[in-house]
């Protein structure tokens, strides 16, 4: 079976000239959670951008789920990979919940009887059932976050890419996000300098340093190792202590 | 997900249906909830209604006063039939205010044969202007009020895509409604921050501050679109929306009362004209 994700000898630079990426290598097996790790200014999400075709490498190749990204897969690529970013406002750009979860699957052209299946299903996967006809304005952030993760569920995708799924959220928000993404059972890619929810998501990571990937093992294996994060501008939390965290 | 998690979310999703169950509190600012004859009418029919209404208002000579007394009647009919509260149309009448110092500053400046009006030497020319841009104006805003009032703006977003109008142009219509709240929000923040350094919008020496925040604003807008634009083309949006709603058949019945509004305003047109053409 190919992997989720491959991405190999990636290569970017933006066009006034800045590098991001430096001939990233990653694979990601299918089931996996694997948490990119690293310090403002990385490269982590210019190379999420890339998992779908939003931003076109200078070098190098991507394929999900043994398809190579190119003009001629693009479309099919954007249906498997499904992106949640970092700001759910960016994400819910539709009058309600319901219309919000329906713009993937209508314009993937299912029969609108599928796509009202799999708005509901994905908003009961999330736990967001209720607020399906309320605009996204008036959810919580926490709620927010779900429904915009629910919004790319309803695609199926083979892939989830989400950008620093915890930022902004209370600490019941931050649990209850953890646990519906745990329960969901999918390939996931997690771009996050919050390490903890790392730690507590993903069993692997890799860091991405300067826009090349550094590190890439156990996650806590890597959080255990101090000189590795001191070098990469990383650091745990204070009163966090990856030892007392069994695999 | 465990049991007190799940039992947790049930009452935080009850709590915060419960405090926006009312009409007003669904991100409608200008839909008053109801069950009229108007706001059961599909919503593009009633923007076509409105819009000819309108033509024929704006069409009308100035001088056929008899004309503008009859659209008068019956456009506070159909407020009357919509139950919109009157007091609520003239607050919501107050953008109308900019035309209206526009029109009183027209008797002045206007050329053409001159009548004291108590100590004033007025324009003749001006002074029609001005009543007829005061009566076809507070009339397209009293309809357009009334539209507003009962047609939700999704329902609106729809009937203009339903009547074919740009395509772009809806979309922008749509995002706008749906980033009012953001970017009113982020204004606000940067409102309070600007308080919060000891800033007071008073007179002209905040004019650079304020103009500055509002190039920040507007930079922080751009931003947003092209993130959201991001999002959209990750989910498959190639340049056209889905429609996710079917448009609700519209029989001969609803036309027919839709057309009720402009077929009167027309009537009143015709019989003035037939009355002494118009004068």
């Amino acid at each position: 079976m190919s992997p989720a994700l491959e991405v190999a000898h990636l290569s970017y630079e933006y066009p006034d000239g800045t590098v991001a990426l430096r001939g990233v290598e990653l694979t990601v097996s299918d089931g996996e959670r694997v948490a990119v790790l690293g310090p403002n200014g990385a490269g982590k999400t210019t190379l999420m951008l890339h998992t779908n075709g939003l931003l076109r490498a200078s070098e190098g190749r991507i394929a999900v789920a043994g398809t190579e990204l190119d003009d001629k897969t693009l479309p099919q690529i954007r249906q498997r990979v499904g992106m949640v970013f970092q700001d759910p406002d960016d994400q819910l750009f539709m009058p309600t919940v319901s219309d919000d979860v329906a713009f993937g699957p209508a314009n993937a052209g299912l029969p609108p009887d599928q796509v009202d299946e799999r708005v509901s299903r994905a908003l009961a996967e999330v736990g967001m059932l209720e607020v399906r006809e309320r605009p996204p304005h008036h959810l919580s952030m926490g709620q927010r976050r779900r429904v915009a993760i629910a919004t790319v569920l309803a695609m199926d995708p083979q892939l989830l890419v989400l950008d620093e799924p915890s930022s902004n959220l209370d600490p019941a928000s931050r649990r209850e996000v953890a646990e519906v993404l745990v329960g969901l059972g999918r390939t996931m890619l997690m771009v996050t300098h919050d390490l903890p929810y790392a730690a507590q998501l993903c069993p692997r990571s890799v860091i991405l340093s300067d826009g090349r990937v550094v590190a890439d093992g156990s996650t806590l294996e890597l959080l255990s190792d101090a000189g590795l994060l001191r070098r990469h501008r990383l650091e745990l939390p204070y009163g966090f202590d990856p030892a007392t965290l069994t695999a | 997900m465990t049991a007190q998690g799940a039992t947790t979310l049930r009452d935080r999703a009850r709590r915060t249906l419960g405090d926006h169950s009312r009409g007003h509190e669904t991100g409608e600012r200008l839909y008053i909830a109801g069950d009229t004859p108007i706001h059961r009418m599909p919503a593009h029919v009633k923007l076509l209604a409105a819009l000819l209404t309108i033509l024929i208002i704006v069409a009308t000579p100035p001088q056929s006063y008899g004309a503008f007394a009859g659209y008068g009647l019956i456009v506070a009919a159909a407020v009357a039939l919509a139950r919109i509260p009157p007091r609520t149309v003239l607050t919501r009448m107050v953008v109308e205010v900019p035309f209206i110092v526009f029109a009183v500053l027209m008797p002045f400046v206007a050329t053409g044969p001159r009548v004291a009006v108590g100590p004033l030497l007025l324009s003749e020319p001006g002074m029609l202007a001005a009543w007829a841009l005061v009566a076809k104006a507070t009339l397209g805003v009293v309809i357009s009020i009334l539209l507003g009032a009962t047609t939700t703006t999704a329902d609106m977003v729809a009937g203009l895509r339903r009547l074919h109008a740009p395509d772009l142009l809806v979309q922008i219509f749509a995002s706008m409604i749906r980033y009012i709240h953001v970017v009113g929000a982020e204004a606000a923040r940067m409102a309070r921050a600007r308080r919060a350094r000891g800033f007071s919008a008073a007179g002209p020496r905040s004019w650079p501050v304020l103009g500055r925040s509002l190039g920040t604003l507007f930079i922080r807008s751009y931003e947003r679109g092209e993130r959201v634009h991001l999002a959209m083309l990750s989910r498959g949006y190639t340049g056209t929306m889905p429609q996710l709603h079917p448009d609700p058949a519209v029989g001969p019945g609803a036309w027919l009362t839709a057309a009720a509004l402009p077929a009167a305003a027309a009537g009143v047109l015709l019989a003035s004209a037939a009355l002494g053409g118009g004068r």
